[in-house]
C-alpha cells in the first residue's frame, strides 16, 4: 500500500493544478485517472478547441493548457496512475484507503476528487446482446492489432478512430466501414486514402446505414445493417470495432457515502470539503451555491482545499500563508534559486 | 415566454416556459427534465443532450452546423430529426416546439 499526503482522483486541469497547490505547501500527492493520459475533458473532448477564459492566457487549446500545467508541476515529481479507476474508498481512522480496479492501494489523510463528470468510457453499441460479444469479437479499442489479422472486420463510426483503423487494418484484413451518413469527419489526406482504397476495391464502405443486429452463437458470425431507405444487408463479420467516442460515467463515486446533488458532490465553499472529513471535491464535479463549471473556478477551489489538506496531513505544524514571489520555501520546492 | 414541450420515449410530456435566449438544453436542466444529461455543459462536446425534433419543426429551426452533425454521429440512436438541444436557442419563433428525448443518452 502506497502512503502519501493527498490522493487526487482525476488528472484534468483542476487535478493537475491541485498537485501544484499542494506541492508548494510541501505536500506529496498521487494522481489516478481512468484515461491513458493527463488532461481530462480538455484532452478527450476538445484538444484543439481554443479556450479564452484562463486568466492571463488570452487563448489556448485544451492540449496546450494541459501541457503547460504538466510543465508547471514538473518540480514536484508526482506519480501518475493512468488507465486506473478508483473503485473503493474506505475509512481507516484519520486516513482514507483507496483501491483501484487494477488492485493498487493507496492511503492518505486526504482525497481530492477532481473527477469532472466521471470517468471516460467508450460509448457502447445499443443493439440487443451486444455485451455478450464484448471483449471476444466486439471491441471498442484496439489493444493488439495482431488479433485483427486475416479477418472480416466491420468498423463503425465516422471519425478519426474509425478511419485510421480502417486504413491500418486493411493491410491484412477485409474491412467494411459503416457510417450513418455519407460524410466522414477526418483529415483530408486520410479521407483521400480511404477513397483510394475503396476505388481499388480493397475496402468496402456502407453508408448511410446503422447496425440492426448481430448474428452468432458464441462469437459474431455476421451482422445485419439497415440503410436509410429501409433495406437491410447481411455482412459476414468475425469482429466488430465500434468507435462512437467516449461517454462520462460517474461510476463508483456515487457509492462512497458522499452527499450528492444529481451527479455532483455537495461541498462547502470555504475549503470544498464534502460531508466526509478529509474528502474534498473540486472542479466540475462539486456543487455549492453559485457554482460555475469553469476551469478557473476549479483552480480557486484547489487552492483553498489544499490549505485544509495541509492541516490534516501535518497536524503538528502551523500553516503559514506564503507568496510564491517571496517565499524561500516555495522557491526551494519549485527548484528555483 | 415561449413554451417548449419535452417528451420522453414513453410519451410522457412536460410543457415548460423557457426564457428567450436560453437553449432548449438549459430549459430542460433548469426545470429538472429527465432524459437530457448535458454532461459537457453545452460546449458541443458530448452528445448527451440529444433530442428528436418534431418533424414539422425541422425546417423552421436553424440548420445544424457541421460540428453539431459530427457530434450527432456519437449520439445514442441518431435519426434524421436528431439535434443537440444545447444548440437550439429559444426564441418567440420556437414557441410550441416539441422535442423527444431518446431512450437513453449514452
Amino acid at each position: 500500500m502506497k502512503k502519501t499526503d493527498v490522493i487526487i482522483i482525476g488528472a484534468g486541469p483542476v487535478g493537475l493544478f491541485a498537485v501544484h497547490q499542494l506541492g508548494i505547501k510541501g505536500l506529496k500527492a498521487v494522481v489516478i485517472d481512468n484515461l491513458d493520459k493527463a488532461g481530462g475533458q480538455c484532452i478527450e473532448l476538445y484538444p484543439d478547441k481554443p479556450i479564452y477564459d484562463i486568466p492571463a492566457v488570452p487563448e489556448c487549446t485544451g492540449e496546450e493548457l494541459t501541457k503547460n500545467l504538466l510543465e508547471q508541476i514538473k518540480p514536484f515529481n508526482t506519480e501518475f496512475f493512468y488507465n486506473e479507476r478508483v473503485d473503493e474508498v474506505k475509512q481507516d481512522k484519520d486516513n482514507w484507503i483507496v483501491k483501484t480496479n487494477k488492485k493498487n492501494e493507496f492511503t492518505a489523510p486526504n482525497i481530492i476528487i477532481a473527477g469532472g463528470v466521471g470517468s471516460f468510457e467508450p460509448r457502447k453499441l445499443s443493439v440487443k446482446d451486444a455485451e455478450k460479444y464484448e471483449g471476444k469479437s466486439l471491441f471498442y479499442s484496439v489493444k493488439n492489432k495482431d488479433e485483427f489479422k486475416n479477418k472480416n472486420i466491420s468498423i463503425f463510426g465516422g471519425g478519426d478512430s474509425a478511419l485510421d483503423w480502417t486504413l491500418e487494418l486493411s493491410k491484412f484484413s477485409k474491412i467494411t466501414l459503416i457510417h450513418r451518413r455519407s460524410d466522414f469527419r477526418g483529415a483530408p489526406h486520410t479521407l483521400s486514402k480511404i477513397k483510394k482504397l475503396e476505388n481499388e476495391g480493397k475496402i468496402s464502405i456502407k453508408t448511410p446505414c446503422q447496425l440492426e443486429s448481430i448474428i452468432g452463437e458464441k462469437n459474431i458470425e455476421s451482422i445485419s445493417i439497415k440503410f436509410e431507405d429501409g433495406k437491410s444487408e447481411k455482412i459476414k463479420t468475425d469482429a466488430i470495432l465500434s468507435f462512437f467516442g467516449l461517454v462520462m460515467k460517474l461510476g463508483p463515486i456515487a457509492e462512497w457515502g458522499l452527499n450528492m446533488n444529481k451527479k455532483t458532490i455537495e461541498v462547502n465553499s470555504e475549503n470544498f470539503e464534502t460531508n466526509k472529513k478529509g474528502i474534498f471535491a473540486v472542479g466540475d464535479i462539486c456543487s455549492y451555491p453559485g457554482k460555475l463549471k469553469l476551469i478557473l473556478s476549479g483552480f480557486h477551489e484547489v487552492a483553498l482545499a489544499s490549505v485544509e489538506c495541509f492541516k490534516r496531513a501535518r497536524p503538528n505544524e502551523k500553516y503559514r500563508f506564503e507568496f510564491t514571489t517571496s517565499s524561500k520555501n516555495i522557491q526551494d520546492r519549485l527548484g528555483k534559486k | 415566454m415561449p413554451k417548449i414541450t419535452y417528451k420522453d420515449n414513453h410519451e410522457n410530456s412536460k410543457t415548460i416556459e423557457v426564457e428567450n435566449g436560453l437553449s432548449v438544453m438549459e430549459g430542460a436542466i433548469q426545470n429538472d427534465i429527465s432524459g437530457i444529461d448535458a454532461d459537457c455543459g453545452g460546449s458541443m462536446a458530448c452528445a448527451t443532450c440529444h433530442v428528436y425534433v418534431e418533424e414539422k419543426w425541422l425546417n423552421k429551426i436553424p440548420k445544424a452546423e457541421e460540428a453539431e452533425v459530427d457530434m450527432i454521429d456519437m449520439a445514442y440512436e441518431p435519426k434524421k430529426n436528431s439535434r443537440l438541444s444545447c444548440q437550439l436557442i429559444v426564441s418567440d419563433e420556437l414557441d410550441g416546439l416539441t422535442v423527444t428525448t431518446p431512450e437513453k443518452q449514452s
